[in-house]
């Protein structure tokens, strides 16, 4: 006794992954207890295990002592469970008093709405969540919003709190407020499952972290008792990295040269705080990071995607800090982005077409405005013999080939081009063992021959194998370049998190300038 | 100026903003719950006929009224059904249920009444002149020998904007018209809500046609809404989605048209006034003129994995 909740041998298989291997969690009444482990180590799945969005294939969910089964969250919430998603599930354009008590409002017919602002007011003053019960949820902060979704648990008599990822969106001292927050909840007997995956904030605020690696359950251990470099370890695991033979490197001229790059999302919030990097020829950089920390806002400003609010670009020898992305193309950039069925290709359209979307408009592909069909099945037919792109059929639609042939379809168009720069974001991500291998020889193959690769990952083993130098990027600031060759994965996870060996954090100035704001 | 002061260019803008104002109010009640609703013009169109037809059938014009509720209600779930239910796209959808009411509307005139059309002896709804209004001025002028459904429409205009604003079903439509998955996992039935949502809005345009075909007049004609269900669109957006809103764009359009009957053979070109209500709506939309903003979920099915 003494466990609230309680996951025995849960186990849940999608089609090709064991995505929670026989997890085992217990939950104490008054506490907090963080669930750490990196993307796609089966947090996720876990919750929504426990909440009643998926069905276990074997295992059990004891609350309180008694075995429970969920057929959707309906059933969750009945049973006192509360999350809080990392994408939140309100309405903004309702108040924050119809968005907590919609679907189990005041009133018979008529709709309470005084009555409902009461009982919001006085559950916030419960529960120290302050927030205006008339105000309009699309007028509060991203922080706000997080408490009205904590405020709707509660209403709903949530025993227990699952929060997903809930520093995710927010600014460092809306998360220091959610914080106070959790231990006051924590203080009331509330038990707080925390979802993370950043070590300092699990150090700051659970009692008992529980880490999750490829779909299992590594270890629960006492934070107190623990250190940040033992949780590293555990997090990203210390499994051989199988290396790719990689030629001896021969270093060309510099390329990319990024200054100091600001980059700002659309809420205004910084996303990336002034990084600096080069490119050489005949190198592949890596940049490093977990998911979030501003990798993803940095290349797509690179390629031209999202205006930089600050530094400058320069690539080749020119300043390309203000091109469109067209013009950056014309340089010689090349980018392969993050989704390949949503940036990458127009999935309705056949690999023809897909292959000329960048040069459609030059010959021989398009001729005073006429575009040359012959031409470009000519170029497409090519192409797919040259990177084995199967089923070699250029009149097939993109949508009928397999991840792997989409990623080949996007390579050939980007690399055709005779790129002097490449830009990778995720290029691996949902492949299946054969076809990772085919994508990583094709990138050893270009920098062999003497192209600058700037490849984003959120693989490490991949990032360490292809990666000449790596870059590590946390909350938006580059916290060091390393040789690839001799860093080890520890040292990369700690700096993913944002700790330094030293147990010092680099800071950017844009923080201190946070911290000194009243 | 002197055509300000003419009584019956106030009394046709309150009779010519009904048919606007109650279909508009229709529409409103589809799109709150996500549902684009561009069938107002046909289900006007089937209202109108059933109306004229029962009332002719059973001498009563409230029989013919409550026909044409049954069959917009009946048409507006066909099309739930598709759009909610099917995931259908809904602008496709209401496109088709306007072809379908133009065709089918005048095949049953021509089968049923033949060559003449519908017969000169139906019963119309009755007017009424409320005497204690009839001698306030300026308010006595738009209320002059106004059809019964014209004082309806005055109140389902307050009580629709209580139900939508002021009762926990209205709550419901309009979060489920923003967020259908939030409002999923708090257990609201999601389907049910919009099914409710389109039939209200079935009902309302139906009543809009009926007052057409039995308030003003006592006949149909092939496609006698003759864009009207558009205009009503035009004005639930030009309102906001909302009721009131509705009905004062109703009041606007409704104003433009009889203001056009009234400078006839003037020096003012009457099409250009007729013009009015779509410049209005696109400049609503674009933001020129208050912002228009359209329910979050508008117009996407949503479905259920479960």
């Amino acid at each position: 006794m003494g466990d609230f909740l309680a996951v025995t041998e849960l186990t849940k298989a999608f089609p090709g992954v064991l995505a929670n291997d026989h997890i085992n969690l217990t939950l104490r009444q008054g506490e907090v207890h963080a669930i750490l482990g990196e993307n796609g180590a089966g947090k996720s799945t876990l919750m929504k295990l426990i909440y009643g969005l998926y069905e276990p294939d074997s295992g059990e969910i004891l609350l309180e002592g008694k075995p429970v089964h969920f057929n959707s969250p309906r059933d969750a919430i009945h049973a006192g469970i509360g999350m809080v998603h990392q994408h939140f599930m309100l309405i903004p354009a309702l108040t924050v008093a119809d968005n907590v008590v919609l679907g189990d409002e005041p009133g018979r017919i008529r709709y309470h709405r005084k009555q409902a602002e009461e009982k919001v007011r006085r559950l916030s003053a419960q529960y120290k969540l302050t927030v205006d019960p008339a105000a309009k949820v699309g007028d509060l902060s991203v922080g706000l919003q997080q408490r009205v979704e904590i405020l709707k648990a509660f209403y709903r008599k949530a025993k227990l709190l699952i929060l997903d990822e809930p520093t995710a969106l927010l600014t460092p001292q809306e998360t220091e407020e959610l914080f106070v927050i959790i231990r006051h909840l924590r203080d009331e007997g509330v038990p707080i499952l925390f979802i993370s995956h950043k070590l300092d904030e699990v150090r700051a605020v659970a009692n008992r972290v529980t880490v999750m690696r490829a779909g299992k359950t590594v270890a629960t251990l006492s934070v107190a008792e623990t250190t940040s470099q033992q949780l590293a370890n555990l997090m990203v695991g210390r499994d051989v990295v199988l290396r790719i033979e990689k030629e001896a490197q021969k270093l060309g001229p510099v390329l990319l040269d990024i200054q100091n790059v600001e980059v700002h999302d659309k809420e205004k919030h910084p996303r990336v705080r002034g990084v600096s990097f080069q490119v050489h020829a005949g190198e592949i950089f890596g940049l490093a990071g977990i998911d979030g920390n501003g990798q993803f806002e940095l290349v797509d400003a690179i390629a031209g995607l999202v205006n930089v609010s600050g530094g400058s670009v320069r690539f080749d020898g020119k300043d390309i800090t203000h091109l469109s992305p067209g013009a950056r193309t014309e340089t010689g950039i090349a980018y392969v982005p993050q989704d390949r069925q949503v940036e990458g290709l127009v999935l309705n359209f056949d690999l023809v077409e897909n292959l000329i979307l960048r040069d459609y408009r030059r010959r021989p592909f398009s001729r005073n405005g006429w575009l040359s069909r012959q031409a470009a099945v000519k170029f497409a037919e090519d192409l797919i013999r040259r990177f084995d792109i199967r089923p070699p059929d250029a009149l097939r639609k993109a949508a009928d080939l397999s991840g792997g042939n989409q990623q080949k379809v996007i390579l050939a168009r980007e690399v055709a081009r005779d790129p002097k720069l490449l830009i990778v974001a995720q290029p691996t991500r949902g492949l299946d063992v054969g076809a990772i291998e085919g994508v990583h020889r094709q990138l050893l193959h270009l920098r062999d021959q003497g192209k600058a690769i700037l490849l984003v990952s959120l693989e490490l083993d991949e990032m360490m194998s292809l990666s000449d130098r790596i870059g590590v990027i946390h909350n938006g600031v580059l916290q060091d370049i390393v040789d690839a060759k001799t860093v080890t994965r520890e040292k990369i996870g700690l700096l993913m998190t944002g700790s330094r060996e030293d147990g010092t954090a680099r800071i950017s100035s844009l923080d201190l300038q946070e911290v000194r704001k009243p | 100026m002197s055509v300000l002061l003419n009584p019956q260019l106030w009394a046709g803008t309150l009779s010519l903003a009904t048919p606007l104002a109650l279909p508009a109010i229709g529409g409103t009640f589809s799109e709150r719950t996500g549902v684009v609703n561009i069938a107002m013009e046909g289900i006007m169109l089937i209202g109108a006929f059933f109306a004229v037809s029962f009332s002719y059938w059973t001498g009563s014009p409230w029989l013919g009224l409550l026909a044409a509720m049954t069959a917009g209600a009946l048409i507006a779930w066909v099309f739930a059904w598709a759009a909610i239910r099917l995931a259908s796209n809904q602008v496709v959808l209401g496109m088709a249920v306007n072809i379908f009411a133009a065709g089918i509307t005048a095949f049953l005139l021509n089968t049923i009444f033949g060559y003449n059309g519908t017969p000169p002896s139906t019963a119309s709804l009755a007017t009424i002149t409320i005497p204690a209004i009839k001698s306030v001025p300026i308010l006595g002028w738009f209320f002059y020998q106004q059809s019964v459904l014209v004082y309806l429409m005055l109140v389902l205009v307050v009580v629709s904007h209580w139900f939508l604003f002021h009762t926990r079903l209205g709550l419901r439509m309009r979060a489920v018209g923003e967020n259908p998955l939030a409002a999923d996992t708090l257990g609201l039935n999601v389907w049910r809500l919009r099914y409710t949502g389109v039939i209200i809005g079935g009902v309302l345009s139906a009543l809009g046609g009926a007052y057409l075909s039995i308030g003003i007049l006592n006949s149909f004609d092939v496609n006698m809404t003759n864009g009207r269900g558009y205009i009503a669109l035009a004005a639930m957006i030009f309102g906001k989605w909302t009721p009131f809103g509705s009905f004062g764009a109703a009041l606007l359009f409704g104003f433009a048209s009889s203001l056009s009957n009234s400078l006839q053979g003037n020096a003012i070109p009457t099409d250009l006034i007729a013009m009015l209500p779509y410049v209005l709506t696109v400049l609503a939309l674009t933001g020129i003129i208050g912002r228009s903003v359209a329910p979050a979920a508008d117009g996407i099915p949503y479905k259920l994995d479960r």
